[in-house]
């Protein structure tokens, strides 16, 4: 049976590990290489690095971390932040990254999806959505840059449109969730999975194991992804894994 | 040396990686002599079946059968084991290996494709990959199309149906899943290969 897959996120700047609350007050949590090594061998079953400040500072993702970190990684490595080309992606993948994860770039040229698509494969292609509750609370908005650009776009709409370009998989994380350990956004996920045929990794809010589950009983995600909780030691990943196995949740384990 | 063979599609650093990392002598090339002339022959998976048909133009296609006629152990990876088949549907106008019969099948509608994320195969006693292995192993597959389960089958998955997760015959190997992303599990298949 197809497991749930658990998803550790590695958010960097300046090529180290850190980790906001809602994109802001950052704190270092150590080098990637070491902290993605660290996680596979405790069972994540897929590593996310984000270069967070990328897009912002206009820079190009940093190519070097890629490559140390992928070098004892034998588990799909997916990286984002600041891919804006096609060019970026091959610089990536060639770097050792499995899959791109792209955001802005993609909001700003949705066939962006399609090129990358074509030449590396659907399956080499996320994208991520930043959604955010609308104030009337009816609907989620797309947002680009890191959170910090609204682009007046429906979330939901803009994830169909996102398969219908050719992107293999859906990172969505609710910003409104994002840091705080309340739990994922179960309606959203579940809206958006709803919607599309392609995997939805949900991400933005996990604190605990029974989040995990209600994310994929009641949102339907096919993966769940976390930072904070997995790099401070408050959740094993260990732990997890045996709590939604218990729970009926089919996740690889052991690994 | 071990010929990780490139039709300029696709990623094939990952492949790479794994083989350095289990110290095994391995190059990425497009040169069919090079392919010709390996000890062993990895064709990698990339996104679309019909990128394979790269392999014809460039005479690689060729080289590889080749190789396989002298008997140098080959493996597939994910498109690279369908390519082993006649044809898929993904690109019916693009014409296989051959040296397994039938077609690589889109997943039926009532699962999401492209199945990704990691999955247990169910390996026979008899296949030689899978011989240091429990015989029900996670392994990660990312994939839309996949082989029907035939006599050359020697391990299956089950995701909207049952389909081979690896096929074997003789020196040549097809894996569905990616060796090279399945962790311990997948190094081990790899390294098993790379000793044949």
């Amino acid at each position: 049976m197809l497991t749930k897959r658990i998803i550790a996120c590695l958010d960097v700047d300046g090529g180290r590990v850190v980790k906001g609350v809602q994109f802001t007050n950052l704190r270092d949590a150590g080098d990637p290489a070491e902290l993605a090594k660290a996680h596979a061998a405790s069972g994540a079953d897929e590593i996310v690095l984000l270069d967070i400040s990328a897009t912002h500072e206009r820079r190009t993702t940093l190519l070097d971390t890629v490559c140390r970190t992928a070098r004892q990684l034998f588990i799909p490595f997916t990286v984002g932040g600041g891919i804006r080309t096609l060019e970026d992606a091959a610089a990536v993948f060639s770097a050792g990254a499995d899959k791109v994860s792209i955001n802005s770039a993609a909001l700003a040229d949705p066939e962006l999806i399609t090129h990358i698509a074509e030449r590396f494969g659907s399956q080499a292609v996320v994208v991520a959505i930043d959604a955010k509750r609308s104030k009337n609370e009816l609907h989620w908005e797309a947002f680009a840059r890191g959170g910090r650009t609204a682009t007046a776009r429906d979330a939901v709409a803009w994830a169909r449109q996102v398969e219908s370009c050719g992107a293999g998989e859906i990172l969505l994380t609710s910003m409104d969730r994002d840091g705080t350990g309340s739990g994922f956004d179960c309606d959203l996920t579940r809206t958006v999975a709803d919607s599309v045929r392609i995997p939805v990794i949900a991400s933005g809010g996990a604190g605990g194991a029974q989040h995990f589950v209600e994310v994929f009983r009641e949102g339907h995600a096919d993966a769940a992804l976390a930072a904070s909780i997995f790099h401070y030691g408050f959740s094993r990943l260990v732990d997890l894994k045996q709590q939604l196995s218990s729970e009926g949740i089919a996740v690889r384990w052991p690994c | 040396m071990i010929a990780i063979v490139d039709y300029g599609a696709g990623n094939l650093v990952s492949v790479k990686k794994a083989l350095d990392w289990l110290g095994h002598d391995c190059a990425i090339t497009s040169d069919p002599e090079r392919v010709r002339n390996a000890t062993r022959v990895v064709l990698p998976g990339v996104g679309h079946f019909g990128s394979t048909a790269a392999l014809g133009r460039s005479g690689l296609h060729g080289a590889i059968a080749d190789a396989i006629d002298r008997g140098v152990p080959f493996l597939g990876i994910c498109v690279g084991m369908q390519w082993m088949f006649e044809s898929s549907q993904e690109s019916p106008e693009t014409s296989g290996l051959g040296l397994f019969h039938g077609e690589c099948e889109r997943f039926p509608a009532t699962v999401k494709s492209p199945h990704v994320g990691w999955n247990q195969i169910e390996a026979g006693a008899s296949s030689r990959l899978f011989r240091d292995l429990p015989a029900s192993s996670f392994m990660y597959f990312t994939h839309s199309f996949c082989a029907p389960l035939f006599e050359d089958t020697v391990a299956c998955c089950e995701y909207g149906g049952r389909f081979s997760a690896a096929v074997e015959r003789d020196h040549c190997f097809g894996v569905q899943f990616h060796p090279e992303k399945s962790g311990e599990n997948g190094l081990k298949v790899l390294e098993k290969f790379c000793v044949i």
